[in-house]
This record gives structure tokens, sequence and C-alpha cells, in this order.
């Protein structure tokens, strides 16, 4: 303990001072870590981030949904469904393999310049169907990892009792899948955050936008800083909470099995 | 194990404290003494020659001739196009010839990154504003300029007379421009503007109307409507209240600097300067001016 902490303090003690006495540590302090710049640019970013968490929490809430439904698709079995299991993993293939700035830039851009008659023109709607489309390819892997983790015997089992293979899939496998995926999925969940400041890219003013306009208003490079400060302030908790999940439904599982 | 710790604690120890003296005795050389703006003398990144940084692509006006690979859209190295003039004006009268003048890729973004630059000089229609000078050395201006609306004809917009009627409207400007500035400040629209990290950007989404009106400079409006965006058409100019003009960048407390205002002063006396703007610029004097 002792040993820890003080290697700690020595090995961050000589990090600290092998930045602070570079020779070009003043310019960069005064550039990113300038305070007057960070308050002055703070709030506006942070009005600003408002419209990320919008994103990701309308997106997030779509994605649980068509990822489940992709994975299930992908996890039928039999020669009929073939055509179905080829398109999702078509789908899951071609969204995970493009990067998510271009899929955000093809709709974004793409899809207004169509000029249907009443397709939307709003870059945030956009932004968010190219954010569902890119994760609902990423998280339905995590729930097929959760349905294949499942033991077969658990759907030999229900299936001996009488029960059809989607019977057996939303009362038996489906349950345990998705518990033993909580981790992965907030991981897939902390990614869309982070992610959605790719929609700036279409002129949503969102935070990375925001604080891209005050550094270039003042040629000062602070304002990322406080964006970044707002990304995390959001990331780190919900990190610390997936590991108490986990920790929990260890625990549990633990004592179940002991009784 | 435990004393090697200690040990090495108490060595951090004695080093920050070293450490906390030093520092501090460096930014009071080149002040001083008067810069001589001989060839020789000049401070440069590459001796023997004038390295300037633009954005790629270079668009019309400011860049001129065909595109040339690496470059886009325009060839900065043909001397054709405002700021390519200007540029070789400038390096003229530094003693430099044609062939002595380098052009590089510099990304907006990192024309004002700390630490030193890979640039002599970076011209890129960057506005000159106090704020921007405490990190880089701008040079005197060698263009003022007004900001612009474009707009796509036939749309609602397209009928508003002043200023005060375009509040309505959705509008967009081109990220690190004082045209962002200007729509907040001036305009104070109801509805939050876009910004675009490209003018290719900005573009589309005029055409898309997923934007009503695009602010962008004068000149650069000119290029927008002719070349860019059909049925599009400049709204009207705006008249700087600050007297906006364009800087070149420069490392900060560059001795440069000093030798490139003077070239350009020079440039402005013998008439160079305002030769090269009636060749490369002459077509933005007619837009209506909006108040």
């Amino acid at each position: 303990m002792l040993i820890a902490m003080a290697s700690t303090v020595v090995f961050f003690t000589l990090l600290f001072l092998l930045i602070t006495n570079a020779p070009g540590w003043p310019e960069v302090k005064a550039t990113f870590f300038n305070w007057d710049a960070f308050k002055d640019s703070f709030p506006e970013v942070a009005r600003a981030f408002l419209l990320n968490v919008k994103m990701f929490c309308i997106a997030e809430v779509f994605i649980l949904i068509f990822a489940l439904m992709l994975a299930v698709v992908r996890s039928l079995r039999g020669p009929v469904f073939f055509p179905l299991r080829a398109l999702g993993i078509a789908y899951a293939d071609f969204f995970r393999g493009v990067p998510t700035i271009l899929v955000i830039a093809l709709l974004g851009f793409g899809a207004p310049a169509l000029q249907l008659q009443g397709i939307p023109l709003s870059t945030t709607f956009w932004g968010i169907v190219a954010l569902v489309l890119v994760y609902t390819a990423y998280v339905s892997e995590v729930y097929r990892a959760g349905i294949e983790s499942v033991h077969p015997s658990q759907d030999a089992a229900a299936r001996s009792l009488g029960l059809t293979h989607l019977q057996s899939l939303r009362t038996v496998v489906l349950p345990q899948a998705v518990r033993r995926v909580i981790p992965p999925l907030l991981n897939d969940f902390i990614g869309l955050q982070k992610d959605t400041a790719l929609v700036g890219f279409l002129g949503a003013v969102e935070a990375f936008k925001q604080s891209q306009i005050d550094a270039a208003a003042t040629f000062n490079y602070t304002p990322f800083v406080a964006a970044a400060v707002l990304f995390v302030s959001l990331t780190i908790p919900l990190a610390r909470f997936t590991d108490w999940l986990v920790e929990r439904d260890r625990r549990s599982r633990q004592a179940t099995g002991a009784r | 194990m435990r004393r090697l710790v200690l040990l090495l604690l108490a060595a951090v120890l004695a080093l920050a404290a070293s450490g906390c003296g030093g520092g501090g005795d460096s930014s009071t050389e080149g002040e001083a003494q008067g810069t001589s703006c001989t060839k020789g003398d000049l401070n440069l990144v590459n001796a023997g020659q004038f390295t300037v940084g633009t954005d790629n692509p270079a668009y019309p006006p400011w860049f001129g001739g065909d595109e040339k690979s690496p470059w886009k859209v325009s060839d900065p190295t043909s001397g054709k196009g405002f700021e390519s003039a200007v540029a070789y004006a400038v390096a003229k009268k530094l003693g430099f010839n044609k062939s002595e003048v380098n052009w590089i890729r510099v990304p907006f973004n990192t024309a004002f990154a700390p630490g030193p630059k890979k640039f002599d000089v970076d011209i890129n229609q960057i506005s000159f504003k106090p704020v921007r000078a405490k990190a880089v050395d701008f040079s005197n201006s060698y263009y003022d300029v007004n900001q612009a609306m474009v707009v796509l004809k036939g749309t609602p917009i397209a009928r508003a007379e002043g200023i005060d009627q375009l509040k309505p409207y959705k509008l967009g400007a081109q990220l690190g421009t004082t045209s962002y500035d200007f729509i907040q400040h001036r305009i104070k629209p109801s509805k939050q503007p876009a910004v675009f990290d490209t003018n290719d950007a900005a573009v589309q989404a005029l055409k898309n109307k997923q934007i009503d009106g695009l602010v962008v400079d004068l000149p650069t409006a000119f290029y927008v409507t002719a070349a860019q965006v059909e049925n599009s058409r400049i709204l009207g100019q705006f008249q700087s209240t600050t007297k906006e003009h364009f800087g070149m960048v420069l490392e900060k407390g560059n001795s440069l600097t000093t030798c490139v205002n003077s070239a350009l002063a020079q440039l402005r006396t013998d008439g160079t300067l305002q030769n090269i703007q009636d060749q490369w610029l002459s077509k933005v004097a007619g837009a209506p001016v909006l108040h």
C-alpha cells in the first residue's frame, strides 16, 4: 500500500516535472490551459453539449431496439430464413466497415440533396439516423455474442417443455443474454456519446463544433479542453456505474449459486 | 525496496526545488536590435526559401491557374489569383525570385498551433483580430474585406432588403471565418446558424436548402455564385464596421513580420497592391450594400 502510494507520487511528480519543464510548456499552457479562455467558452460549449445529449439519448433508444431485432434475425435457424440472415450479415458488415463520419456525411448531405417532397432537411435528424444505423450494427454483434453465450442446453430444455423457438428465445435465452452483455452495451453507449461530435460535420453546432468556433475565433485551443471536460464528466460516471453493475451481478449470481 | 522508493522520492523533491527557480529568462532576444531585411538576414524556416502556407483546395479568386497536383481547384504556384500574386509580390520585394517561393499546405486549424511553424507566412483569407494576435503575428492588411450573403434565387430570403429581415432564416458560415461572428453579432438570427468545416460542405448545405443563406467574404461570394452554386445570387454585401482586413499569419514574435510589413507598405505606395486587386478582384465592386 505504502509502496504503491509512494511510487504513484514519484511517477506523477516526474511526469509533471518533465512536462512543465519542457521548453514549449509556457506556450502550450497559454494555448491549451488558459483559465480565462476556459471561463469564456465553457458556458457556450456546455449549451452546445445539450445537443449532444439530446442526440445520443434519442439514438440510444432506437439502437437498443433495432440491434436486438437484428441479432434475433441473425440467430434464426433453418434454411427458410437464409435471406434474412444474409441481409443481417451484410448490414452489420457494411455499417461496421464504413467510417461513421462518412455515413454521417453521405446521409446528411446526400439524402436532402435528393430534393424529395417531405424529406427532412434537419442535420440533427440525419445525424441521429446515421448514428443509429452505425451503432445498430455494432450493438447487434454484442447482443449476438450474448445470445450465443447462453448454453444450447438452455434452449433445448425450453424446447423440450414445449416452447417454440421464439418463445424460448424470449423467455429463456434473451433474459440471460442481455444481462450478460450490459457492460459491453454501456461500452458502446459511451462510444456513441463521443461520436455525436461527428455530427458537427453537417454544420450542427454541438459541443465540439462550438469549441472549434471558439478556438478559431481566438486562436486558442482551450475551448477543446472545455469540450473534453464535458464529455468526460458524463462518460466516467457511466464507466464506474458499469463496473458497479457488473460487480453486483457477479455477487448476486454467486449468492444464488451458494444457496 | 521501500528504501529505494524513499530515495527516489527525495531525488524528485530535490529536482522540483531546483526546477522551480529556473525558467522565465527567454523572451527578450531579437526585440531590441533593429531588424535587417536583406535577404540573407531574414529569419526563414528553410534557408534561401520563402515558404508560404495556404489551405488546399485553393479557391478562386484568391488562387488561380489550373489545378496542379497536389493542389486542388487552383494552383497557388501559378502566381495567378489575388493571394498568390500578393505572396509572390511580397517575396520579390524581399529578394526572392519565383523559384525560391515554396508553397505548403496549411489547414486553417493548424495555422495557429503552438510551437515552431512550418511556414514563413500563411496567406489564407485570415482576418485580423486582436485576440488572435496574442497567439500569432499578423502582417498588416493586404486586403480590406466585407462580408456578403449568398442565397438561392426565388427563395423567401432572396426578397429581404435589409439586415433586419434576415433574422428569421437559417444561416450558415464556414468555421474560422468572421462571417460567423457577423451572423451572431450583427444579424442575430432566431435560429442557430450552421457552421461548416469546409467551403464544400457549406456550399452543399446551401444547394440542399438546409440553410437559407450563406455568409462569406465578398470575393468568395462572387466565386460561389459564379462557379459553385447554380441559381444562386449575392443578396448583398455588408459594410464592415470594424475595418476588417486579411493579414498574413507568422509565428509569434518573428522578426520577419517587420520585413513583410515594409514590403507590403512599398507595394501599397508603388501601386502594385492596387494593380493586383484590380486584376483579380475587379468584379467584386458591384454588389449592393445591405443596411
